[in-house]
């Protein structure tokens, strides 16, 4: 469903990802874990290029994201991104903030895309917040509405880029949960995180990436069972 | 203290032009310093340099020039006979525009990056991201710097009374010269700005009280 080929992304002379080659099944949910700087969160921005690649490629459903002919607003519509900030539309409240894209992209009618909203609103644990604005709202409940957000646009993969680091702690959960439903559903997903916990429990695969490098992947007991590379074992060894 | 009577129909007169030259020079301006303070955001370098060069000339000649410059050095080179008023609120427009570029250029950067890529990634395309979700955002943090500059602006049209544009001074200076005598048209000259511009300071700041910025 997404081959990374080769994938090198810098800036200037900074080499961020140096080679990464990976494929991602349908259905599947992959969790990427590794310290600060490793670059994971820049490998997930590649896949709907809010990065520019600098090499290599990452195709979606065999359409090269970054050929210059490939409309990416086109692979953006399948591609559901969640962020670290949530980033929901501040001006907006939370039923514009999740049909906007639906009545700007698909031309939804704004009826058939209220009645959506307010499914994946109830499906995020949010029926009663459709008239609030952002700033009403706690953390985790901001989160559940971008999760909304992006499942508006129907994708076929969501991306989460580090979805609970800026969460207190009693809120992740009901983020977490959330994300576990989808994968439930059959989601492709491809997850950033620092939720060991998540990662083991949800994970078809887990990736460890090092220094730019995908130093190890496997099943979640593969991984932070018997993991075989010592850079892995260090990484696990601090956080566990 | 008869002046100070005598001189009100004079400067009542005048202050339609100031008024009529600022709104609608000012409402031109946005637009123009709307596209240049885009263009100045612009990857390509052909529009950033033209925007910038705009801002540059504009913000680095006395708008006093610029009048003289529209009304006299255009009228005289294309051969054309500039109505004043016409040279006046276009001079507003293109001196406002550019005072506005920087506004627009400042409240567009000033929304955080991550609402870009929030539209981005929601596949909105470029113009509907800074249709919808940047341009209203910013917008609100323009308000303060725009009224500001509309003070600024309606100041600026006394200017206009180097080329006898029938504005509040002009008409105050005309009294002076049939009556003889200046200090109370003079203070009913400053009275009938103040006039203006306080209330449109109050009134800004309740607008921005009300917008929370």
């Amino acid at each position: 469903m997404i081959k990374i080929d080769g994938l090198v992304k810098s800036y200037g002379e900074l080499e961020v990802l140096k080679g990464i080659d990976y494929e991602v099944k349908e259905k599947e949910v992959i969790c990427i874990i590794g310290a600060s700087g490793s670059g994971k969160s820049t490998l997930l921005r590649c896949i709907n290029l809010l990065e520019e690649i600098t090499d290599g490629a990452i195709y979606i459903e065999n359409v090269k994201v970054n050929d210059p002919k490939t409309n990416i607003n086109d692979i953006r519509k399948d591609v559901g991104m969640v962020f670290q900030q949530f980033n929901l539309f501040p001006h907006m409240n939370v039923l514009d903030n999740i049909t906007i894209a639906p009545r700007k992209i698909r031309h939804m009618d704004p009826k058939e895309a209220e009645e959506l909203a307010h499914e994946l609103l109830a499906k995020v644990g949010l029926g009663d917040k459709a008239n609030n604005y952002p700033e009403q709202l706690s953390g985790g409940q901001m989160q559940r509405v971008a999760i909304a957000r992006a499942l508006a646009m129907k994708p076929k993969v969501m991306l989460f880029d580090e979805p609970t680091s800026a969460l207190d702690p009693e809120m992740v959960k009901e983020v977490l949960d959330v994300m576990k439903d989808l994968a439930k559903e059959g989601m492709t997903m491809v997850v950033v995180t620092h939720e060991m916990g998540f990662a083991r429990e949800v994970a078809d695969r887990v990736l460890f990436i090092d220094g730019g490098f995908l130093v190890e992947e496997g099943t979640p007991e593969e991984l932070f069972g018997h993991p075989q590379n010592e850079r892995t074992k260090a990484f696990l060894g601090k956080i566990l | 203290m008869e002046h100070i009577i005598k001189v009100l129909p004079y400067l009542l007169e005048g202050i339609k032009y100031t008024f009529l030259i600022t709104i609608v020079g000012v409402a031109l301006g946005f637009v123009i310093g709307a596209f240049a303070g885009l263009g100045r955001l612009s990857k390509s370098k052909i529009i950033y340099w033209l925007c910038t060069t705009y801002v540059e000339i504009i913000r680095g000649t006395p708008i006093l020039v610029q009048i003289l410059f529209i009304y006299f050095g255009l009228s005289d080179l294309l051969g054309i006979n500039l109505d004043k008023v016409t040279a006046s609120i276009i001079a507003i427009a293109i001196n406002a525009g550019a005072y506005i570029a920087e506004i627009v250029r400042g409240g567009v950067q000033s929304i955080d990056k991550g609402q870009f890529e929030a539209g981005d990634s929601i596949g909105l395309t470029k113009r509907q991201t800074m249709w919808y979700i940047i341009w209203p955002q910013a917008l609100k943090r323009m308000i303060p710097p725009l009224g500001n500059q509309f003070i600024i602006s309606l100041k600026d049209t006394s200017l206009f009374s180097a080329i006898a544009v029938g504005e509040v001074l002009y008409q105050g200076k005309a009294y002076t010269a049939a009556a003889f005598t200046y200090f109370e048209p003079y203070l009913m000259v400053a009275v009938f700005y103040l006039a203006i511009t306080i209330p449109a300071s109050i009134i800004l700041r309740r607008v921005e009280r009300r917008l929370d910025v």
